[in-house]
């Protein structure tokens, strides 16, 4: 036996547990249940609900076996007569001013004080006395609250200060009056701040926009993937009858542990608004007419030929959202290449398009998302990453308080809420600042930088910021551009000197990757100079920039919008003659710049694979049904090459179209790169456009609550 | 709280000041006080002189306590503002509303029941016109609580006049410590 561990008895089986564990800890391993409220394994114990009360042998009274640890010789009864006692006393005693009002209770039928009721309370309540009421708050547009209902287990205040890492909820007043709240009126504005729903185990703290629009036992429960970030978070969408009413978190400890963004959660409220597109729609001499699918499908298939026959193949462009399945990356693709035009791109976010060779072939992080709280160090270049990728930002941040040195070069100052080493705002802008820092690495390695950034770093003058943030970089750290460098009109040089900075330091390069699927548009092919599986293109088309500046006669667009586009490149989709439209949502910018719209449907709404900035292939299938006459973007896609005469679309199935595209990728190439010998330093003339959290795409733009709540963390202090 | 005492300076629970939270509305003092609290904490653990803290602002506040002064603290002492709500809002010896500014309580604890202690609360009630967690209208005295024993039992009925006792009382005596108030 090492010293670490102890023997112990769970009802009289013997088991092994580590030093400092505690009793509840043991007991779940064991599969001996104690019931709890408070304890939640991913906060700190509080032992302030005593639910989980335990008798152990030779000690006088019951212990909580979320804050007893465990001892060498320990008898634990889970279940006997003294332990059951205490438990019910406990139980009784929460109910004493719980309003047993389930059955207009949103969390009726899931709740844990429910079910920890039907095993451990009485039948009847032996107190008469009036129970207390409890004024409910206003936490925003997100989280309802019914605080009559609460039993004070202190989780979602736990979860402010240690998860969210901003405190917003406390224990106001003591005794009887303790209520938890705000104090002064106000909304909680994380970006994590929904999870406090899940913590709640009782209906104290709810959903605000699915409250009292569906009952659990009514729904079906699909397990799918968030399409908004390159996470990929794990989320079960509930649905009735078609119609997704909310979505909750699938534990996943690889990605998004117990948690789920805000966004995530809530962009599902947006699925059903007024501009939701229902039937195919076709332009005839400057009207809109509903159409049938075959008509439609044959306008789009004659629209694309008669670009095609007016300007030939070049005159053909397809550009994807980010946030494309992969299966639809891959038809497109394929239509493409039917059509004979490499003019394909998803990096419509982008105006620098510079150097693309350098580019890894599949773009992503470098690490594993779970290895990100165990780095040394963490430089970000251009990332406001807690809203870029919310899930990534809290491994971040779990990282940053176990001691990792996280560092930031950005236009502007962040607020992080943790420990930051050095953060560079402004200044002499990113790439002088980011120069600055491999030139201190250089330096201090005694290295020289690569002749192409020779010009870049002589200019430098790295200040102590700058060096502390080279000392920082080694083995077991990263360099990432985040999605403002991303967006920047210098990012090839960005992207140059990150890399540079990486490679003398030792540590890994990475990006946070636009939407949730750029590495799964870098596999299927989507992109002008890299063809599917990555492979360089012979003949390489235009990329999203150039079919912008040199104006194209046919477009085919899948799930964007003219919003999705940066101003500089939006004028491409009125001046093409024929814009074909696969989307969910057509409002008015679509409306006049389009020529036929194909209704399809969103992530909740179709089979498809998700490629995560990790490398993490995640297939998942539809949790609703698209409403009317949308169908899911594959199919149309795949009927589309069918009405182009068009071989290769018989498809049955998105598992059949992804492993086409496996079959593909034994020939991948991890980027065989010509340079360019000298990189022009170009400076960010106007900064970065800000799409902000909740800007993202299509169906987070149509969400209510979640506008509702950017527009209440206008507040400074949110 | 009292309905008919209103202080216009301070509107209690109104939401947030429209001015930024800093610390200059700290006195000179206070902070001076604070900083010699801070002082007997391990470095970080600011939230151990909350308690200090309101207790000085309070007392520069005429007894009470507003929304703009504990994020005053709350930023003084670089902590989230609810923290400093949640001690606040726990210790009785804290008001978060407006309040008069002699704070009286009156002990109904045994001893002083046996002794009368409810007549001469009953006594002030009534002398003051009005009741137990009220202020006077004109913002002098507060009648805070009935105390649940200050351990004055000896001298009992008692009653505790701004940290002053007062034992033995009759309701003549009480009228007279209460009229010797400014």
């Amino acid at each position: 036996m090492s010293d670490d561990t102890v023997q112990l008895e769970v009802n009289g089986v013997p088991v092994t547990a580590r030093k400092g564990q505690m009793i509840i800890e043991v007991t779940d391993a064991a599969d001996a249940y104690v019931p709890r409220f408070c304890y939640h394994p991913k906060l700190s114990i509080a032992a302030n609900c005593r639910m989980c009360l335990v008798e152990v042998e030779n000690v006088p009274k019951p212990l909580p076996a979320c804050a007893t640890p465990v001892a060498d010789g320990m008898k634990v009864q889970t279940r006997s007569g003294r332990a059951l006692a205490a438990q019910r006393a406990t139980m009784e005693f929460l109910l004493i001013n719980h309003p047993l009002d389930c059955p207009i209770c949103d969390q009726g039928g899931e709740c844990e004080l429910q079910d920890l009721a039907m095993g451990f309370g009485r039948d009847v309540s032996r107190y008469t006395e009036r129970k207390r009421v409890v004024k409910d708050k206003d936490l925003g547009p997100l989280v309802s609250t019914d605080m009559t209902r609460c039993i004070h287990c202190t989780r979602c205040v736990r979860f402010g200060q240690e998860i969210a890492g901003i405190q917003e909820l406390g224990t106001i007043g003591r005794g009887e009056s303790t209520e938890i709240g705000t104090f002064v009126e106000r909304s909680v504005g994380h970006e994590l701040s929904g999870n406090i729903i899940d913590l709640c185990p009782v209906g104290a703290l709810n959903n605000k926009p699915y409250r009292y629009r569906a009952r659990s036992w009514e729904m079906t429960q699909h397990a799918t993937v968030s399409g908004h970030d390159c996470a990929g978070s794990n989320l079960y969408a509930h649905a009735v009858r078609g119609r997704v009413m909310r979505a909750v978190p699938r534990p996943e400890e690889r990605i998004n542990e117990t948690w789920l963004a805000d966004r995530d959660r809530y962009s599902c409220h947006g699925l059903y608004g007024e501009d939701r597109l229902q039937e195919p729609m076709l332009r005839r001499d400057g009207e809109w007419h509903k159409v049938d699918w075959e008509t439609a499908l044959k306008a789009a298939a004659a629209g694309l030929k008669d670009a095609v026959g007016r300007s030939g193949p070049e005159g053909l462009g397809f550009l994807a959202h980010p946030s494309s399945t992969l299966e639809e990356f891959l038809l497109v693709e394929e239509l493409a290449s039917a059509l004979g035009s490499a003019n394909i791109d998803y990096r419509v976010h982008r105006v620098d398009f510079r150097d693309p060779d350098a580019e890894p072939t599949v773009p992503g992080i470098g690490v594993p998302i779970a290895d990100v709280e165990g780095l040394d160090a963490i430089l970000l270049v251009g990332s406001l990453i807690r809203e870029e990728v919310p899930i990534l930002a809290h491994r971040v941040r779990k990282a940053a308080l176990a001691g990792c040195r996280v560092s930031f070069i950005n236009p502007t100052v962040g607020e992080w809420l943790f420990p930051v080493q050095a953060e560079i705002a402004g200044g002499a802008g990113m790439v002088a600042e980011l120069a600055a820092v491999l030139q201190s690495a250089a330096r201090k390695r005694g290295v020289a930088v690569s002749e192409r950034l020779a010009d870049v770093v002589s200019g430098a003058h790295p200040g102590p910021g700058h060096d502390a943030i080279a000392a920082s970089l080694g083995q077991e750290s990263v360099v990432w551009l985040g999605l403002v460098a991303e967006a920047d009109p210098a990012r090839a040089d960005l992207f140059a000197i990150a890399e540079e900075l990486a490679r003398l330091t030792g540590a890994r390069f990475g990006q946070l990757t636009v939407g949730a699927n750029s590495a799964g548009a870098a596999l299927a092919g989507v992109q002008p100079h890299r063809g599917r599986g990555a492979v360089p293109r012979p003949r390489p088309g235009l990329d999203a920039g150039a079919m912008a500046s040199e104006g194209l006669d046919g477009l085919l667009l899948l799930n964007l919008e003219p919003e999705d586009f940066p101003p500089e490149t939006r004028p491409l989709l009125d001046d093409a003659r024929c814009v074909v439209a696969l989307t969910p949502f057509a409002d008015d910018a679509l409306l006049s710049c389009a020529d036929v719209l194909l209704p399809t449907g969103t992530f909740l709404e179709t089979s498809g694979t998700f490629v995560n900035c990790e490398g993490r292939w995640q297939s998942f299938s539809g949790a609703g049904r698209p409403p009317g006459e949308a169908r899911p973007a594959w199919k149309v896609l795949r009927v589309l090459g069918n009405f182009l005469d068009q071989e290769g679309f018989d498809f049955d199935d998105t598992d059949e179209v992804r492993d086409a595209l496996v079959s593909h990728l034994d020939g991948l190439s991890h980027g065989a790169q010509d340079r360019p010998d000298r990189i022009l330093a170009r400076e960010s003339a106007s900064p970065a456009r800000a799409v902000g959290l909740y800007g993202v795409d299509g169906l987070v733009r149509r969400s209510e609550p979640l506008q509702a709540a950017a527009a209440a963390s206008g507040d400074p202090e949110a | 709280m009292s309905d008919s005492f209103k202080d216009t300076t301070a509107q209690a629970a109104a939401g947030e000041s429209p001015e930024p939270l800093t610390e200059a509305m700290l006195s000179a003092h206070a902070r001076e006080v604070i900083d010699g609290w801070l002082t007997r904490f391990p470095d970080g653990q600011g939230r151990s002189a909350i308690i200090a803290a309101l207790r000085v602002v309070q007392h520069e506040n005429n007894g009470y306590l507003t929304p703009p002064l504990m994020d005053a603290v709350a930023a003084y002492l670089d902590l989230p503002k609810v923290q400093v709500y949640e001690v606040a809002t726990f210790y009785s010896m804290f008001e978060t509303h407006p309040v008069g500014r002699h704070h009286v309580s009156v002990c109904t604890n045994v001893s002083c029941m046996l002794r009368g202690g409810e007549a001469i609360l009953a006594h002030l009630e009534n002398k003051l016109g009005i009741e137990v967690g009220e202020s006077t209208p004109d913002g002098r005295i507060f009648l805070k609580r009935e105390e649940e024993c200050l351990a004055a039992c000896c001298g009992a009925p008692m009653m505790m006049v701004d940290h002053v006792y007062y034992e033995h009382l009759t309701p003549e005596t009480v009228d007279r410590i209460i009229e010797e108030l400014d």
